[in-house]
């Protein structure tokens, strides 16, 4: 036997293999493109709206609007003051039509992973065969290079919003089922025994109590999930996602330090906004559980 | 004798892959450790029969690990039996379906738990509201009906407090009001004071008897105390590894330990707090001497007889009749020593 040398397939066949798959799934992506095109559209359409909104919104009004969603997540004037001061600079360095499509593109895939998310995650929670089944795929999701699973998405679908949308969602959308799924299961047996003993039906008990004691848990995958989204963006903008990482990707090409940078932290500075807002309204949801506690 | 509200007959329930393979084995009559070690399956409970009458406090006692919070929630079916009948009020639990159990669970039995299983993000007065939540009483109606409760547990004022701001003496009387706003005529209670401080543990039996005279629900209460179990008890059922070993009133377990086991449970206890002069009197002639009710019990009984001049008394029934006589030597002899007649062989482990 020789050991030099892997005794790999032919490399004829191997050719041929490969071919196989791509023009079988080019030919899938002939049959149903159009299909799974129109399928998006709904969402297409919602984000084109959303984008255009942002955008035609008069930026004082985007301003106050930002500084009163800070304040109702955290009910923190700090962090009231550095959001509004944060969009100010953006503004102020010609950044504010793209932080608004980045803002239009993470909202949405924000929503898609929590309304795909979270039911994921709660069927994870009820089922150990669910568990088995899923949790390998939200390992792929996690660790596979987002430029590989880009190839397929833009054959079907081309360049464009909705495979930029679907990129993100795929990386991004792990966070919230896996702490769904944990925070299901680290609900106190007692807790659940008691809705059982006074005759919760499965309904209540999900809503009445698993949810609400699963929330603080939940919080932080959505709190994870918008990290990720955010952190896709060059990626997407690669496939025709317009926002603040189209610019960076000019600098990479064309050496613009300067506008590669400035970009960069304006991404930096939405992350950083979405973080502490949210880390705050989560410990909100939490208070019950400090309380002055006794014995 | 009262009429029986829960009747258990012949259960058994064995934990593991297949339960009803390894039953054949456990009518036979195999030990729990060689089920376990040589079958992987544990012997949860053997063979239990118990009759618990309406309208009082039956107790079941054992020692940690003996089965008694599986035997408790068979009742309301938290856990499925392997073999068995549970018949509530002539009705088998075990025939009902998904919403028949449902419906027995929110109005016929309720539950309150070791460690009082409370909704963390509910305040006292949601928590109390559960059981009625759950049956979609209406908001304005529910809060009134708990408001009764929460006052009569002594929780006034903490209705918007969150359980983690309380004690653990004060959850437990969210868990208790929780138990009672739902009106159900059973309430099972798992070691409900269990993790509470001596001095609150005194207390909470204290309410506890409180609201037994007026309300008198059927309540199975478990407990690994034994001093708790004849404070409250009105029947005590001792179990150990899965078995019931004696069951009966208080007094006749004190009397006369069926073994080593309980012998060893009772030998603490304050005798004279539990037997009454009817059990240990010798029937017959009236003898001179105070008169004392049947259902005295020996720690006042010493007290009376010693006082007196003969040293005897009469033990006279409800109607006033003499029905028997005791004297001191009798009272102390009852008070220092349990008549145990176990042999040798019946020595536990
Ligand atoms: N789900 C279970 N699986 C396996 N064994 C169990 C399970 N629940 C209880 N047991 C066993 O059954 C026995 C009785 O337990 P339990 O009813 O909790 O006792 P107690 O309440 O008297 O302390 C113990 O030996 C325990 O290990
Ligand atoms: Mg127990």
């Amino acid at each position: 036997m020789d050991f030099d040398q892997f005794p790999s397939m032919g490399r004829e066949d191997l050719r041929d293999f490969k071919k196989g798959i791509d023009s079988g799934f080019r030919d899938f992506s002939r049959e149903f493109g159009e299909a799974i095109e129109l399928f998006f559209e709904p969402l297409l359409w919602f984000l084109v709206w959303l984008e255009q909104l942002l955008q035609a919104t008069p930026w004082p009004i985007i301003i106050i609007v930002v500084g009163a969603l800070a304040w109702l997540g955290s009910r923190s004037i700090k962090i009231v003051v550095g959001s509004v001061l944060s969009f100010f600079a953006i503004g102020y360095f010609g950044m504010w039509e793209d932080t608004m499509s980045t803002l239009a593109i993470i909202s949405i895939s924000t929503l898609v992973c929590i309304s795909l998310g979270i039911p994921t995650g709660i069927m994870m929670a009820r089922s150990d065969r669910a568990q088995k089944i899923v949790t390998p795929i939200l390992d792929i999701m996690q660790t596979i290079p987002a430029f590989v699973y880009l190839i397929p998405v833009v054959m079907l679908l081309g360049i464009g919003k909705v495979p930029g949308l679907i990129a993100v969602c795929i990386y991004a959308m792990p966070p919230v089922v896996r702490l769904t799924n944990l925070g299901i299961r680290l609900v106190e047996k007692e807790a659940l025994e008691a809705a059982d003993a006074f005759g919760a039906s499965s309904t209540q008990r999900l809503f009445g109590v698993q949810i609400p004691l699963a929330l603080p848990n939940i919080f932080a995958g959505v709190n994870q999930t918008i990290m990720m989204a955010l952190s896709m963006v060059v990626i997407a903008s690669m496939i025709g996602v317009a926002g603040l990482g189209v610019p960076v990707l000019r600098s990479i090409s064309n050496q613009y330090l300067a506008l590669g940078l400035m970009n960069g932290l304006a991404i930096v500075v939405l992350a950083i906004i979405f973080d502490r807002v949210s880390q705050e309204y989560g410990a909100r949801l939490q208070k019950h559980r400090q309380g002055t506690q006794h014995d | 004798m009262t009429d029986s509200k829960i009747k258990i007959e012949s259960l058994y329930k064995i934990f593991g892959p297949k339960p009803k393979a390894v039953l054949p084995l456990v009518l036979e009559g195999i030990s729990k450790q060689d089920l376990l070690e040589n079958h992987g399956h544990v012997l949860g409970l053997k063979d239990i029969n118990i009759d618990i009458p309406s309208r009082e406090i039956s107790v079941i006692m054992g020692l940690s690990g003996s089965g008694k919070s599986t035997l408790i929630r068979h009742i309301n079916r938290l856990i499925e039996p392997t073999d068995g009948r549970i018949l509530v009020d002539g009705e088998d639990v075990l025939g009902m379906d998904k919403a028949a159990l449902q419906n027995f669970r929110r109005h016929k039995a309720s539950m309150v738990f070791q460690k009082f299983g409370l909704l963390v993000h509910r305040t006292v007065a949601e928590n109390v509201a559960y059981g009625l939540t759950i049956q979609s009483v209406p908001v304005e109606e529910a809060r009134e009906r708990c408001q009764k409760w929460i006052n009569r547990v002594g929780l006034s004022g903490f209705e918007g407090h969150y359980p983690s701001q309380l004690s653990g003496g004060m959850q437990q009387r969210v868990g208790l009001a929780r138990a009672l706003a739902t009106d159900a005529e059973i309430l099972l209670m798992d070691e409900a004071f269990s993790a509470l401080d001596p001095l609150i543990r005194n207390d909470m039996q204290g309410i506890l008897l409180e609201l037994q005279e007026e309300l008198h629900k059927t309540i199975v209460f478990i407990t690994h105390d034994l001093d708790e179990a004849l404070r409250i008890g009105d029947r005590i059922a001792i179990l150990r590894d899965g078995a019931v070993i004696q069951q009966g009133k208080p007094q006749e377990i004190v009397m006369r330990p069926a073994d080593d086991y309980i012998f060893d449970f009772i030998k603490d206890i304050n005798r004279g707090r539990v037997i009454e002069v009817k059990t240990i009197m010798t029937a017959g002639e009236k003898v001179k001497g105070p008169d004392l009710n049947h259902n005295v019990l020996l720690e006042e009984a010493l007290q009376i007889v010693s006082d007196s001049e003969t040293r005897e008394g009469n033990v006279v029934s409800d109607e006033g009749e003499v029905i028997g006589s005791i004297n001191l030597a009798k009272i102390v002899q009852a008070l220092s020593r349990p008549n145990v007649e176990v042999g040798e062989e019946t020595r536990y482990r």
